[in-house]
């Protein structure tokens, strides 16, 4: 299995579990599920994302491209500003979810799910245009996720530059963190306030051991895939093969906001999106809050009366708000808020209804540009 | 490294079972199962009454991340259930052999045989280090 720079510093966590994560040893705890979710919620918390993929994207050419394969405005882009995207099959399915960082009018940076990183490198591959290079980093760049309300606090004791003024979406690009060059972002994927921290792979250990120490006093503890995941689904991230796949749409994700159908020159998809979007959305990602006692998870279908009407995609007991939760995507009709449906929970038909998602939002003002 | 009692009985599904009065035992998971599972939010339990059979699911839990089926170690009926996991669910993780206990089973045939079934101590430590 694939490690990262920082596999060695887990087994100094004597609750740390690791396991298999599309091919890659990853701790799906530190201490505890719990603990590491109230920490981000409360405090801050530490990730090693390092499984992510980055791919760069460089030429003349390299926005048009963009423009081309993914779903957003890539020109509405400055130098130091980051979109949340997708790239979509001509069907419309989705290939990949990704983060765009526009690091100069000729360079881009993609960060691609770990999962499907090979995948996307090919489907990129085989549509470059004109003077177009990619070139996948993965190997080489680790990244950390600094996330929780005392992030930026955090960061001002190790980051040589005022990262903390980093609006949303914006990074930049020479920064430093524990005296190592880092590309530092006001991005994440768990609800909270937070920075993604991207550095060379070597550098790693560093940086890690620096940030845990530095925030130690505020409470900062690394956090594993199980939080991220429980942090995510609160706040309706959308987990690539849950929510989004090659037969799942971001329309019928709720991503619309992030699928601009009239920028110019169109993009792969557009056509099958239009044509969902004109004649309405069949299916629906929705939440639910279980009535009856029992726990929603992905792949469990929800029943009205004798039909099935659609799928669990994640669900678990909320860790903020020990509230039974699940996300589904449901036929339309099934969609409106209040509707009652019935889960078969291993078996057993049990009650829930459709409720409003977020589940959880921060209490500060939303960033923009996040899935909501 | 989890914990193993000394005096209790131990199945392959990592739960164990403690003769507690006459044909009762009492049963919950191990330490190191509640280890594997993480934070427990969710106890199933059988109702009281219910036929049970060694080796067969009567339940499941639920951890934040997982749901594992709650296998029984003997074949019997359930004559008691803890009934505070339905407020506390964690006690299995605090308190596996203690306070997270799950039911209680009147066991149908000879409680010595069904208990011989199982495994010792030692021979669960062996499992499980």
């Amino acid at each position: 299995m694939k490690r990262t720079p920082l596999f060695p510093y887990y087994a100094g966590y004597p609750a740390v579990r690791c396991i298999d994560f599309g091919g890659w040893e990853l701790p799906v705890q530190f201490y505890g599920i719990q603990m590491e979710h109230d920490a981000v919620r409360g405090q801050a918390g530490l990730f090693d994302v390092s499984h992510m993929g980055e791919i760069w994207v460089t030429g003349q050419y390299a926005e048009t491209f963009l423009q081309q394969l993914t779903t957003n405005d890539v020109s509405r882009l400055k130098p130091g500003q980051a979109q949340y995207t997708l790239m979509c099959v001509p069907e419309g399915g989705v290939v990949d979810d990704l983060l765009a960082y526009k690091i100069a009018p000729d360079q881009f940076l993609l960060v691609v799910n770990a999962s499907n990183a090979e995948a996307d490198f090919e489907w990129l591959n085989e549509h470059l245009i004109g003077d177009v290079v990619l070139e996948d980093r993965s190997e080489r760049t680790a990244l950390l996720a600094l996330q929780g309300p005392l992030a930026a606090r955090i960061m001002a004791r190790v980051a040589a530059d005022d990262v903390g003024e980093l609006p949303p979406f914006h990074f930049r690009f020479d920064a430093e963190v524990c005296g190592r060059k880092a590309i530092v972002s006001r991005t994440g994927y768990t609800g909270e306030d937070g920075f993604e921290i991207y550095v060379d792979a070597g550098d790693a250990p560093h940086v890690w051991t620096g940030l845990l120490q530095a925030g130690e006093p505020d409470g900062l503890i690394p956090a594993g895939l199980g939080a991220r995941d429980t942090l995510r689904f609160e706040a309706r991230l959308p987990l690539y093969g849950q929510e989004l796949s090659k037969r799942i749409t971001p329309l019928e994700a709720g991503l619309g906001m992030f699928v601009k159908l009239d920028k110019t020159g169109g993009f792969i998809g557009r056509e099958a999106l239009a044509r969902q979007k004109e004649e309405g959305l069949k299916r629906k990602l929705v939440g639910l809050e279980m009535v009856d006692r029992g726990i929603p998870r992905s792949h469990y279908p929800v029943f009205v009366q004798n039909r099935t009407v659609g799928e669990i995609t994640t669900g678990t007991q909320s860790p903020t708000l020990k509230r039974r939760l699940g996300l589904a995507l449901l036929d339309s009709e099934y969609a409106g808020l209040g509707t009652e449906v019935w889960v078969d929970i291993r078996g057993k038909r049990l009650k829930a209804v459709v409720v409003k998602t977020p589940f959880y939002k921060k209490s500060q003002p939303s960033r923009e540009g996040e899935p909501s | 490294m989890s914990e193993v009692k000394e005096n209790l009985r131990y199945s392959e599904e990592h739960e164990w079972a403690e003769a507690v009065e006459g044909k009762t035992v009492r049963v919950g998971i191990t330490d190191h199962a509640q280890c594997l599972l993480g934070d427990i939010v969710f106890v199933e339990t059988p109702e009281v009454g219910a036929g049970v059979y060694a080796g067969e699911s009567m339940g499941s839990i639920e951890s934040i991340k997982t749901v594992s089926e709650l296998y029984s170690p003997v074949t019997g009926k359930v004559t008691r259930v803890n009934a505070s996991l339905v407020d506390r669910p964690e006690q299995v993780n605090r308190d596996p052999y203690g306070e997270g206990w799950i039911v209680e089973i009147e066991v149908e045939g000879d409680l010595e045989a069904e208990l011989g079934k199982l495994m010792t101590a030692d021979r669960y430590r062996q499992i499980v280090d």
